[in-house]
């Protein structure tokens, strides 16, 4: 009886808290989202649907944009990513924990503070453009900061690391006499990758892409150093709603209404490919 | 790696687990080595900025161009109030999630990792939910919850939304451990004629404590650069990463670079000491 019923007091208290201070508000959003009234007479809940519709009707550039970035970032973080994750696990020899250490040692620095700086690199008289401009190679009117490039570029940089190591994990875990088998099976290097390792690797990258995809969209730090007026994402929006305009309601729809395409994409994802493979991942 | 396999190429590359196919080309550029490096140099170079920044000097509080070099900075490291403040909260504020989370997510993942029970299934859906559910859409349900429940938003508040953020980082990182557990070694304790508890305080809780610091560690990481969420729920109290949101129009002073730096020396000496460990292992 003891040992049948000991889990039940190990998982108590996470319970407890995740579902007070996680299930619990999500839920109570979705009553705050179909509220009415403003911040001085108080809300009320009458089950306005209207706000859904005003919130997407609004704010349907923010989102389509959000998730348009959320990829642009993702597909960047592969592209950049499984290189070096790639060429560390294979060729890193003796220094791979070196390297791994090496790039995750920015992250020491809080995530607003760099992306600061990362604003200095880039701006038009920085360090990088301004030495760049000097020379005359640029040309007049050129600037990075304030556009969707350099938006896309800080959210990519700031969320590299956590495409790097879920691939890196996985590509760990390949046996190397598989590649070489390949090798003898008279397959090129191009060969052996596609038909090879990379379909090993694809479980890391598919965590990856989860770990990078959805905080990506959803963040408003580097849409707000380093972008401008046209590159608005919808976290800047929900941030505004909440923390300035005291409209809860719509916020919450908003925020509701990113959270279902998240969500909805998330579980179709993990359960086309298995949640525990995804999640497994992640624990690496 | 590549001693019982008849790979026609000659000799195997030192320590690159793959045979040296192209013997002929030993000057080749080694791309996905510059490729790496090239990122490397991408992500440090914010970092860089920053170091350099700390060190310049500057009259007033835009610190954009370089003024010369000067140490004043470190010397004045704590020269405003607000920034200690929010300094001390977000140290306190790390290590008592490190502290809670930790604990309860360690327990999490002692019971995911070794035992079946109803809602298992359900748990683990909600961590996965936890963890890969928006950090924006995270601050925003629980402001809600505060505001409906006329909490008022502060230290206690932000404290709360770390544990609930990090519990399912840690509960996962010590599932992994337990599940690689060999039962065994706890039948043999208690075939000596150990108890449930001298079992777990002597043999499961010592083989368990890598991952639970590390799963700690991670939850400490986490609390401390968490900025997101914290907006969210912190009311009056800020933290270190919200004073310098706040400051980035009037300017960010110096000494926010100083304490980048000093956080950044920290990581820096974790990662030799943890090389130097690696090599005197080997």
């Amino acid at each position: 009886m003891r040992t049948r019923r000991a889990p039940y007091f190990l998982v108590l208290p996470a319970w407890i808290w995740l579902a007070i201070f996680f299930v619990v508000p999500i839920c109570g959003m979705l009553s705050v989202s179909t509220m009415s009234g403003n911040v001085i007479d108080g809300f009320r809940n009458t089950l306005a649907v209207g706000n859904y519709a005003e919130a997407v009707a609004t704010y349907w550039p923010q989102l389509l944009r959000s998730l348009f970035y959320g990829f642009c970032a993702t597909a960047l973080c592969i592209a950049v990513g499984y290189p070096v994750a790639y060429w560390v696990s294979f060729n890193g020899g003796a220094h791979k924990s070196t390297y791994l250490l090496l790039l995750l040692l920015p992250f020491f620095v809080p995530q607003v503070l760099r992306t600061i700086n990362w604003k200095f690199t880039l701006a038009d008289d920085g360090v990088l453009f301004g030495t760049v401009k000097d020379l005359g190679m640029l040309p007049e009117g050129f600037h990075v900061l304030s556009t969707a490039l350099a938006v896309i570029c800080g959210l990519a940089y700031n969320f590299l690391p956590f495409m790097v190591l879920p691939i890196y994990a996985v590509l760990e875990r390949v046996d190397h006499r598989v590649v070489e088998a390949a090798y003898d099976l008279y397959a090129t290097r191009v060969q052996a990758f596609v038909r090879v390792v990379l379909p090993i690797s694809l479980p890391g990258v598919f965590a990856g892409v989860l770990m990078v995809f959805v905080p990506t969209s959803a963040d408003y730090v580097s849409a707000s150093v380093l972008g401008g007026t046209h590159t608005t994402m919808i976290g800047n929006i929900i941030r505004t709603q909440y923390l300035v305009n005291n409209s809860y309601p719509l916020a919450a729809a908003i925020t509701f209404v990113l959270m279902a395409i998240l969500l909805i994409g998330i579980f179709s994802y993990a359960r086309a490919l298995g949640t525990e493979q995804v999640m497994e991942v992640q624990a690496k | 790696m590549s001693t019982d396999t008849t790979t026609p190429a000659p000799t195997p590359a030192p320590a690159s687990g793959r045979p040296a196919r192209t013997g002929g080309l030993a000057g080749r550029i080694d791309w996905g080595k510059w490729f790496t490096r090239a990122v490397l140099l991408w992500l440090f170079a914010p970092v860089a900025a920053m170091v350099a920044f700390s060190f310049n000097d500057i009259s007033g509080r835009q610190n954009v161009s370089w003024q010369g070099f000067t140490f004043k900075w470190y010397g004045q490291a704590f020269a405003y109030e607000d920034l200690n403040h929010a300094l001390f909260n977000t140290v306190a504020i790390g290590l008592l999630t490190m502290l809670i989370a930790g604990g309860i997510g360690s327990l999490l993942g002692l019971a995911l990792g070794r035992y079946r029970f109803h809602g298992q299934g359900t748990t683990n859906l909600v961590m996965f939910a936890a963890i890969s559910a928006p950090e924006v859409v995270m601050g925003a349900s629980l402001l809600s919850l505060f505001l409906t429940m006329s909490i008022s938003t502060g230290f206690v508040t932000i404290l709360i939304a770390h544990v609930m953020f990090t519990i399912s980082f840690v509960a996962i990182t010590v599932r992994a451990r337990v599940m690689t557990l060999d039962p065994k070694l706890e039948e043999a304790a208690r075939d000596l004629g150990a108890g449930v508890w001298t079992t777990f305080r002597l043999v499961t809780l010592p083989m368990l404590l890598p991952a639970i610091m590390a799963g700690a560690l991670l939850a400490l990481a986490l609390s401390v650069d968490d900025f997101i969420i914290t907006t969210f729920v912190s009311g009056e109290t800020s933290t270190f990463p919200l004073w310098i949101w706040g400051s980035t129009r009037a300017g960010i002073p110096p000494q926010v670079n100083v304490m980048g730096t000093l956080t950044f020396s920290v990581g820096v000496l974790l990662a030799i000491g943890n090389i130097v460990l690696a090599r005197r292992r080997r």
